[in-house]
């Protein structure tokens, strides 16, 4: 390993202020820092400092990732020789979804990395981690038939409008995957929605009881008789967009990301109940097929365990006061569910709660604190008068 | 006083080095008064290099406020007087005579004085700067009456010195102190404990005050945590806050007439061979404290906790307000792959690494920063550390805009960098929040004078 310290501590002055490559120093910065942790030391304030980070932060998050994301390609392998009336062995399934799955991920990093490398450099800063994170979300929150140019068009978007024009990571308001997913959904709505692009390699001519229509997609035209088991949307056996159809390699992930405390509980408890009471409320109204599902069904659908894990929790994005983050999810889970059953232009809901709550959460924020403010106003109002 | 003040949010960082509880000389050969120790003072310098001095001798006085003056705290000759960049005066050095004489300024019977009388003799003794006032941790307003003053009994902050040691045997210069302190505040003195751990009965058994409990992880010992919970400052309040070893030094002023600042320092640290507590006087050079008693290799020296303190030389001087010296690796190491790696022996607060499933392990943690700058990205992580029913993120925020209302809303007044400690050492993103707070602190103290 110290021929590798060598060599870059041999490279950095080309790329410092005045070398030759000097333009490409935050890229050099973002390889350098991925080896080694800087040998930055503390100057003022706290000696110490805690051994956490951005990039540990955002490997949590990409590990808790992991469990949805080689289902969802094993899933791919599953629903496209089912379509095709085949029954080849597991790592058939799987290694056909993994090279299904895999250009969509390069593509993905690597336009998103390029740009966020070209912003990072612009400004002289080192290069965020943050889409480390969202560079895997996307590929997940798609369906396997997306387009590669699609997706390039998207993520740069997402980056460059849901992210950097705002001042990168940390600064967005909105959810960069979740902006790249709306504009896919708004600009190819041709290609994201329908029967045919949920599955890859569909044949032309379908065995007979195959559809290739999603449980949402099917739900809201009223085909409940070709919903899946509860059983089978929980496991994840069902087509959809690739990461987001198994609740429960989603809920391992919950799992990793509640243990380490890297995502906020408040929320993704929040998110659920606010689903599941919305359920409810249709239940006991009952107007309709869709409103008479069972109200747990509404939490295993779709994107709504995704979205409850992995998108609403972003810290970034979502309130950032206690109880800001229970209206935040709550509201969450109810508007997702709302926009399913009620609105026949969007079958799924979570993408698009989650972005109208993400525009809210500011100001679920400004009254919680304008609240903490009012408070010290009134204590120093009681201490006058006596 | 039975109501015991729990403190639940919070951090016990648990570090190697804690000071033995033995008590050795230290004679020290130099001292110094380092400006820059108290807030907002513009020194004016009062004597040359050369000049001979004893306990009790101006040496500056504050521009702004020159009845305030800063002395000798031993007799001897001064050595040199260093300046840094734009002339600003960073240190005043005693070459110490050994001899230890003083400026008498009379023994008094604390009743027969007057307010006045009492703050003219601490303000012309050089005892006055120990007395300091929230908001903004300057040196107290001689004109001021504060509507409390609040004594700290104990600290929390990680190695810290154990103040029932330091003042054992000196009950009647401790009650004193506290008498001179009631007749300088129209309100309550409060001395804080803790709950359990104070078991001294100086502190327990003194007259006079209102003696408050507190329990909880660090900052429980801030004072700003017991101001927060006990009598909590509003816009406009003024507060006077000190330690025990300043009651002492005021009770001795008051019983033998001089200014001795007999100090009991703590020297801690996972790199100290020999920690346990040193006997000297203020601003003592840790020289004899420290060589040959320290680790080969590179280490950081800090005058004060590893949270707080300052970093100072291995020949350097400890600051006017703190009684321990710490001693810690420095971190100038380039970690491979660490943040990937499970992290059994790294210290964190947050759970991701493998070492939360030892919580009661001890660490001998270096000064590495352990990652970059970034904007802040992780949120609910401060309030967690941070016992406060303030918004110490939105806060942060701010400071950063020079938001003065917005500032003063979120409760600027009620809080000190120091309660930022924690938050700056779990903080992802790496920033500097202590001198953020701190900025926004002066700049409402210009703002408001």
């Amino acid at each position: 390993m110290k021929a590798l310290r060598k060599f870059i501590d041999k490279q950095k002055p080309h790329f410092d202020l005045g070398g030759k490559f000097q333009k490409l120093k935050s890229a050099f910065d973002a390889v350098e820092t991925l080896f080694y942790v800087p040998d930055k030391v503390t100057k003022t304030g706290s000696h110490i400092r805690d051994a956490v980070d951005m990039k540990r932060t955002m490997i949590v998050v990409f590990i808790a990732l992991i469990p949805a994301l080689l289902f969802g390609m094993w899933n791919i392998g599953y629903q496209h020789f089912l379509s095709h009336g085949e029954q080849p062995d597991q790592w058939t399934m799987f290694f056909y979804g993994f090279l299904e799955m895999l250009p969509i991920i390069i593509v993905s990093y690597g336009v998103g990395l390029g740009l966020e490398i070209v912003f990072a450099q612009i400004r002289n800063h080192e290069v965020n981690e943050g889409f480390f994170v969202s560079g895997l979300l996307i590929p997940m929150i798609v369906p396997p038939e997306t387009p590669l140019w699609q997706i390039a068009i998207a993520v740069a978007f997402a980056v460059i409008f849901g992210k950097e024009v705002f001042g990168g990571t940390g600064m967005n308001i909105v959810n960069p995957a979740l902006t790249a997913r709306a504009f896919l959904f708004f600009a190819y709505p041709s290609d994201m929605s329908g029967e045919k692009v949920w599955i890859s390699g569909l044949p032309d001519i379908l065995p007979d009881t195959f559809s290739g229509a999603t449980p949402l997609g099917n739900a809201l035209v009223g085909n409940f008789d070709q919903m899946p088991t509860t059983y089978e949307m929980f496991i994840g056996i069902i087509p959809g967009s690739i990461g987001e159809t198994s609740v429960l390699m989603i809920l391992i992930g919950a799992i990793i990301l509640l243990a380490t405390g890297v995502a906020n509980w408040r929320i993704m408890f929040s998110v659920f109940a606010g689903g599941y009471i919305m359920g409810l409320l249709f239940n006991l109204w009952g107007l309709n097929e869709y409103m008479q599902m069972d109200a747990l069904n509404h939490l295993l659908l779709g994107g709504f365990a995704f979205g409850a894990v992995f998108m609403a929790t972003d810290p970034v994005t979502g309130t950032q006061t206690k109880k800001g983050m229970y209206i935040y999810g709550f509201l969450i889970g109810i508007i997702a569910v709302l926009i399913r059953v009620f609105n026949p232009a969007y079958p799924e809901g979570m993408m698009l709660a989650i972005l109208l709550m993400n525009v809210f959460a500011p100001l679920i924020d400004h009254y919680i604190i304008e609240s903490n403010i009012s408070k010290r106003l009134k204590r120093m109002k009681i201490a006058i008068k006596i | 006083m039975s109501t015991t003040f729990v403190i639940k949010n919070g951090l016990d960082i648990k570090l190697l080095g804690e000071a033995e509880k033995t008590i050795v000389d230290l004679n020290a050969e130099k001292f110094a008064i380092k400006p820059p120790n108290f807030l907002g003072c513009f020194p004016k310098v009062l004597v040359k290099e050369g000049d001979i001095v004893v306990a009790g001798t101006p040496l500056f006085y504050d521009k702004y406020r020159d009845n305030i003056v800063f002395t000798a705290s031993v007799s001897g000759k001064v050595e040199a007087i260093k300046r840094g960049a734009k002339r600003r005066l960073l240190e005043i050095i005693i070459d110490s005579d050994g001899k230890n004489e003083a400026i008498d300024f009379g023994a008094s019977n604390i009743n027969d004085l007057k307010k006045e009388d009492i703050v003219e003799k601490m303000l012309k003794s050089g005892v006055w700067p120990v007395l300091r006032q929230r908001p903004y941790s300057i040196i107290a307003n001689p004109n001021d009456a504060p509507k409390a003053i609040f004594v700290a009994a104990y600290d929390t902050s990680p190695l810290a010195p154990d103040f029932d040691l330091i003042v054992h045997g000196q009950g009647d210069e401790f009650q004193v102190g506290l008498d001179v302190l009631t007749k300088l505040t129209t309100g309550t003195v409060h001395l804080n404990v803790d709950s359990t751990k104070t078991t001294s009965k100086v502190f327990l058994n003194s007259q006079h005050v209102q003696i408050n409990k507190f329990s909880g992880p660090h900052p429980s010992g801030n004072v700003s945590v017991h101001i927060n919970r006990v009598d909590p400052i509003n816009k406009g309040d003024i507060i006077w806050y000190l330690y025990p070893q300043d009651v002492l030094t005021i009770g001795r002023l008051f019983l033998k007439g001089r200014f001795d600042s007999t100090r009991i320092i703590a020297l801690a640290g996972s790199e100290v061979k020999n920690p346990r507590y040193y006997k000297t006087f203020v601003g003592a050079s840790i020289k004899n404290m420290v060589s040959g008693n320290t680790t080969d290799g590179d280490n950081r020296f800090i005058s004060g906790t590893v949270l707080t303190g300052e970093k100072i030389e291995k020949d350097g001087f400890i600051g006017f307000y703190d009684s321990m010296v710490t001693v810690i690796p420095e971190g100038k190491y380039h970690e491979f792959f660490g943040w990937l790696l499970p992290g059994f022996n790294k210290f964190s607060f947050s759970h991701t690494f493998l070492s939360w499933l030892r919580p009661n392990k001890k660490y001998r943690l270096d000064t590495n920063i352990h990652g970059g700058m970034r904007a802040y990205v992780m949120t609910g992580k401060f309030e967690k550390v941070f016992p406060f029913d303030i918004y110490p993120m939105q806060l942060i925020k701010a400071v950063l805009v020079e938001d003065i209302d917005l500032m003063e809303n979120l409760g600027i007044y009620e809080i000190d960098h120091e309660d930022f400690a924690l938050c700056e050492v779990i903080d992802t993103s790496k920033t500097e929040i202590q001198s953020i707070i701190r900025k926004g602190l002066d700049l409402m103290r210009l703002e408001m004078s």
